[in-house]
């Protein structure tokens, strides 16, 4: 792959970007053909963190496998979790308690406001500014705490289990959400502040990765980077799963379908967020945190699919199952592999300085992408 | 439209069709030979207007290949199932992507870890695999003694 560095016959120049870059946010490899300092073609070159989940899946039980899927996209490691629970419940047509369809909702919710720190302050970092990082990962810290506490681990939580959560809350667990709900409140206009009203930051953003609602719709687009053309695609909206119907939360949609709009929509779905925590943290119903499930989990011969909306898009889960208790083939559809398949449509005829900035708007998560 | 509504919508569109009443969403089984016209006709018809392709990937079911095609329609919000049987000896079928251009990378993907050919794809080539793999991994009579564990 690294022998095809050079010039073509047209004089362009071919480079690498990654596997090794800091922008990359892990092994991604770009080869990107410029003309100067233009952007001509970009085609991603992936593999490099490739375990075949899919594969690895077909010999795993269904209580094992969703180990394996807080491994893909690590940062909404939750919602991940939760996806293939709701899927293994349709199949078994399971009824899962009131309070762990609360907690898992609030969890996502919390996993959702971690990742899009993550990426607010990564990105920042990409652009050149350093200080957002730290503002992101004071807040951040707060909830991977919060996570520890009841889940036993700061990233790969592994908590939702078929029938409902591994364990019930810690006894400080509703205090310490409203702590930082109440705290979060007080520092997201920071955000602002620090890195949404800069000039600087506005000019790099505005008018840079335009994707219109078509092309967003053509290249499978979903999560904050569909919605950042106009495309209504929240999973919570359109298929609510667990309590998101009786919850009250704006999907937010932004028209311009340019960097700036991307980075907009995932600041208010902060907001959002914090808004769904808020409606539900004092009205966790008592009762069981877990239905009763059989040892041995056995899905009926059948085809199961279940979306989930992730920080990155849509999430969804595929199960074929031959009735046994190893799912026959399972697909993960990942919102990133999707997302980056626009990026190339995206930065064409932009500088190779934005297609670092176009890239931090998809917010790619690399495991995600490979699976 | 339900479900009723859907397969009516579809027959008109090719008569050759036949349905399967398991699952949540209507499934559809086309024949290899037909696919390309019909996923146009999908996607251009005003009463179904599948624009939006959300997953594509294909099942091995050791006797022969079957491609499914999960589509949803971003104005009516309907869902179909779509299933095509491939030959798992020389599997080959025409490409979607220029209708919905995200088959192109799930099209890759399907090509290095099944084999299908997909048939004036524009770039078909490994995406995930390094270039000199051999072999098909997601297919069940796949075998790896060095980087396969059997559990």
């Amino acid at each position: 792959m690294f022998e095809e560095v050079g010039t073509t016959t047209e004089g362009d120049l071919i480079i690498n970007l990654g596997p090794q870059h800091p922008a990359t946010h892990g092994v991604l490899h770009l080869v990107i053909t410029l003309n100067g300092e233009i952007i001509k073609k970009v085609e991603p070159h992936l593999g490099y963190i490739h375990r075949s989940i899919e594969k690895m899946t077909e010999s795993l039980s269904y209580r094992q496998f969703i180990y394996v899927t807080s491994r893909m996209d690590y940062l909404s490691a939750h919602i991940n979790n939760h996806a293939c629970a709701l899927c293994v419940e349709k199949a078994l047509q399971l009824e899962v308690p009131q309070r762990a369809q609360y907690i898992r909702v609030i969890m996502d919710e919390l996993t959702r406001i971690a990742s899009h720190e993550l990426w607010w302050g990564a990105m920042a970092m990409d652009l050149g500014a350093f200080t957002p990082f730290f503002h992101a990962f004071r807040e951040r810290e707060k909830i991977n705490e919060i996570m520890e506490e009841t889940c036993g681990a700061r990233l790969t939580m592994n908590y939702m289990v078929p029938g409902g959560v591994m364990v019930d809350l810690h006894p400080d667990f509703q205090k310490k959400v409203k702590a930082f709900i109440q705290q979060y409140k007080a520092k997201i206009h920071e955000y602002d502040e620090l890195v949404t009203g800069n000039i600087i930051f506005q000019n790099r953003m505005k008018g840079i990765g335009y994707l219109s609602a078509e092309d967003a719709i053509s290249y499978g687009c979903t999560g904050p980077v569909a919605r950042g053309s106009g495309v209504a695609s929240d999973i919570r909206k359109i298929a609510p799963y667990d309590v998101y119907d009786k919850v009250e939360f704006d999907e937010v949609l932004q028209t311009e379908g340019d960097s700036f709009a991307r980075y907009m929509i995932r600041i208010q779905e902060m907001h959002q967020s914090i808004k769904i925590i808020g409606q539900l943290i004092d009205t966790i119903p008592d009762g069981n945190f877990q239905a009763k499930t059989k040892a041995v989990i056995k899905l009926p011969k059948g085809e199961f699919y279940q979306r989930v909306e992730t920080a990155r898009g849509e999430l969804g889960v595929y199960i074929v199952s031959e009735g046994a208790a190893q799912p026959y083939r399972i697909k993960y559809r990942s919102p990133g592999f999707s997302n980056l398949s626009a990026l190339d449509h995206m930065v064409r005829g932009h500088k190779i300085g934005d297609l670092i900035a176009a890239m931090g708007t998809l917010d790619l998560v690399i495991p995600d992408i490979d699976r | 439209m339900t479900k009723e509504e859907l397969k009516i919508q579809i027959l008109t569109l090719l008569p050759t069709v036949s349905f399967e009443e398991t699952g949540e969403w209507l499934q559809v089984l086309v024949a290899a030979e037909d696919w390309k016209l019909f996923a146009q006709q999908l996607h251009t018809s005003a009463e179904l207007q599948f624009d939006y392709l959300f997953c594509l990937t294909c099942v091995d079911w050791k006797t022969h290949l079957t491609m499914v095609y999960h589509l949803t329609s971003t104005t009516y919000r309907h869902n179909v199932v779509i299933k095509v049987k491939l030959d798992s000896v020389n599997p080959f079928i025409e490409t979607v992507s220029d209708i919905w251009r995200t088959a192109e990378f799930h099209e890759r993907e399907v090509f290095e870890m099944f084999g299908v050919n997909f048939l004036h794809h524009p770039d078909l080539r490994k995406l995930i695999l390094p270039d000199d793999w051999i072999g098909y991994p997601l297919r069940k009579n796949y075998e790896d003694p060095i980087n396969m564990i059997k559990l």
